[in-house]
């Protein structure tokens, strides 16, 4: 199966044939483009009908004869793997730790119920989050490298609980031979120096929520007195980065339907300071007035192209930023296994409320249906892991053709579950927006390849 | 060829350490709601896609 794709940068088109199952891309010309699509049998617009009518047979017998050379060697049209494949459910690699479930903030999108999740506002003591370590450690088997990422509500807003769990969880980790690495989420209104200076030496990885523009950011995330905090959080997040130097961390903005012109806010955070950026579209309902809907999909997707061009603008200049979603490894990527596995979510990553409960993920804690277990006691319910561990894009009936299966993971599975009713569903608009990224992402990587091959 | 630059041939069969489950689980990182594993490199490449190239050197 291939994928076709094009984009046009400053002017000029590029065209792409994308083979799904090897993971090969080839840079074509329109001529060839037009060929593959008709051979292929991938729909053709009326104009480009005309232009594949107007080619000559000679043309059209080389550009064959290139295609069948690929077919051949395996890089074009290769065939689709037989088989299922089963997530291991008998390992935990990562832990998302609710370090509390309260927050200092009160943001009109958050899935989080304003960082309760619906429940009662809670604080993770010492000894759950260490027991969470050891159950971590306990059930990891093999593996070396393990993960706990401090989430929340706002986990600043325990502190010395985090602290506590990391010193815990280093020692531990050395007496086990484990190498626990940790991440901390925060809105960045708490992260006086002090705080800075702890998260800076003890986390692999920082991510700032931040929204963008001061207009973007104050329309959505509110302080719970209602007082402007933006250029605190953003002195705080600048701060911060000026003491990281090259070490992992993310500026971590959402984009809403209130703020569709989202580069600006991409553009305006880099324009801060920040080299290392995401953005994502907010996840609602559709009753939400900020929700994302489908008849805005296009816009967002002309607008991921204008960022694009920003991007690779920008990428040769002092203004140097990696966007999360236009990275791609396409020499060193992940193996074949981590792209069926994905998040890992309910099988080799959980999530842990305040008291040790144990759900897939941050998106389900508090769902009774998904409780799996605790951390005290271990798993309790082995057939919620299950059901997450069964699913994978070789079996979804949404997956199987589409060209980002081996790339996106198979999606998120509490979106699928909150927009189709299944968790082996399918969340259209996160398809449709994540398509279009990857391609994006495709393009960025062969025009940027291009641009380092010139002579200078 | 003329018509047809191959950009990179055959990432999804190259023969690599596979299934040892090393690597970041990608929702530790920044995303959250829109993980992807395709914006992720093998840990055992020890390559950091999220820097400038020549700062890798």
């Amino acid at each position: 199966m291939i994928h076709t794709f094009s984009y046009k940068y400053k002017g000029t088109p590029f065209y792409f044939l994308w083979d799904i199952e090897s993971g090969s891309l080839h840079n074509v010309d329109y001529a060839a483009f037009l060929r593959a699509k008709n051979c292929f049998g991938l729909e053709l617009s009326g104009p480009e009908k005309e232009d594949l009518a107007a080619i000559g047979p000679k043309e059209l017998a080389d550009i064959d004869a290139e295609l069948d050379a690929l077919i051949a060697e395996g890089s074009l049209d290769a065939p689709k793997p037989k088989g299922e494949f089963r997530k291991n459910a008998s390992l935990v690699k990562a832990l998302c730790l609710h370090i509390c479930h309260d927050c200092n903030m009160r943001c009109d999108y958050c899935f989080a119920g304003g960082g309760t999740y619906h429940t009662q506002t809670e604080y993770m003591s010492a000894e759950v989050g260490k027991q969470a370590i050891d159950f971590l450690i306990k059930n990891s088997g093999g593996r070396r490298n393990l993960e706990a990422d401090f989430f929340g509500g706002e986990p600043l807003l325990n502190l010395d609980t985090v602290k506590e769990i990391v010193e815990y969880a280093k020692i531990r980790g050395e007496e086990e031979g484990k190498n626990i690495t940790f991440t901390l989420t925060t809105n960045c209104l708490a992260l006086n120096k002090e705080a800075a200076v702890y998260l800076n030496e003890n986390m692999e990885n920082v991510v700032l929520s931040l929204d963008g523009r001061k207009a973007t950011h104050n329309a959505v995330r509110h302080a719970k007195n209602d007082k402007d905090i933006y250029d605190i959080i953003v002195k705080n997040a600048v701060d911060f980065r000026k003491i990281r130097g090259g070490k992992r961390y993310y500026v971590r903005g959402t984009f809403t339907a209130a703020n569709l012109d989202f580069a600006g806010d991409i553009f305006a955070l880099n324009d801060l300071g920040f080299d290392q950026i995401s953005i994502e579209p907010v996840v609602l309902p559709d009753s939400h007035p900020l929700a994302i809907r489908e008849e805005q999909v296009e816009e967002i997707k002309k607008e991921y192209e204008r960022l694009a061009e920003g991007y690779i603008d920008r990428r040769k200049t002092d203004k140097w930023f990696n966007f999360f979603h236009f990275m791609i490894d396409l020499e060193h990527g992940p193996c074949v296994n981590k792209r069926l596995t994905g998040c890992g979510a309910g099988t080799e990553y959980m999530a842990v409320s305040p008291t040790g409960d144990l759900y897939p993920c941050h998106q389900f804690v508090g769902e009774k249906d998904y409780y799996i277990g605790n951390v005290k006691e271990g798993i309790i319910n082995p057939e919620v892991r299950e059901r997450f561990a069964s699913i994978s894009v070789l079996g979804k009936e949404y997956c199987s053709d589409c060209p980002a299966k081996y790339y996106c993971g198979g999606g998120c599975a509490a979106n699928a579950k909150n927009f189709s009713g299944r968790l082996d569903g399918q969340y259209k608009i996160g398809c449709e927006l994540l398509k279009k990224r990857l391609e994006l992402s495709l393009a960025i990587a062969y025009i940027e390849a291009l641009n380092e091959a010139r002579p200078q | 060829m003329r018509h047809i630059a191959t950009v990179v041939k055959k990432i999804l069969v190259k023969d690599h350490k596979t299934g040892c489950g090393e690597c970041v689980a990608s929702c530790q990182s920044a995303c959250k709601t829109s993980c992807t594993v395709g914006n992720q490199s093998c840990v055992n490449k020890d390559e950091r896609i999220n820097i400038k190239v020549k700062d890798q050197k």
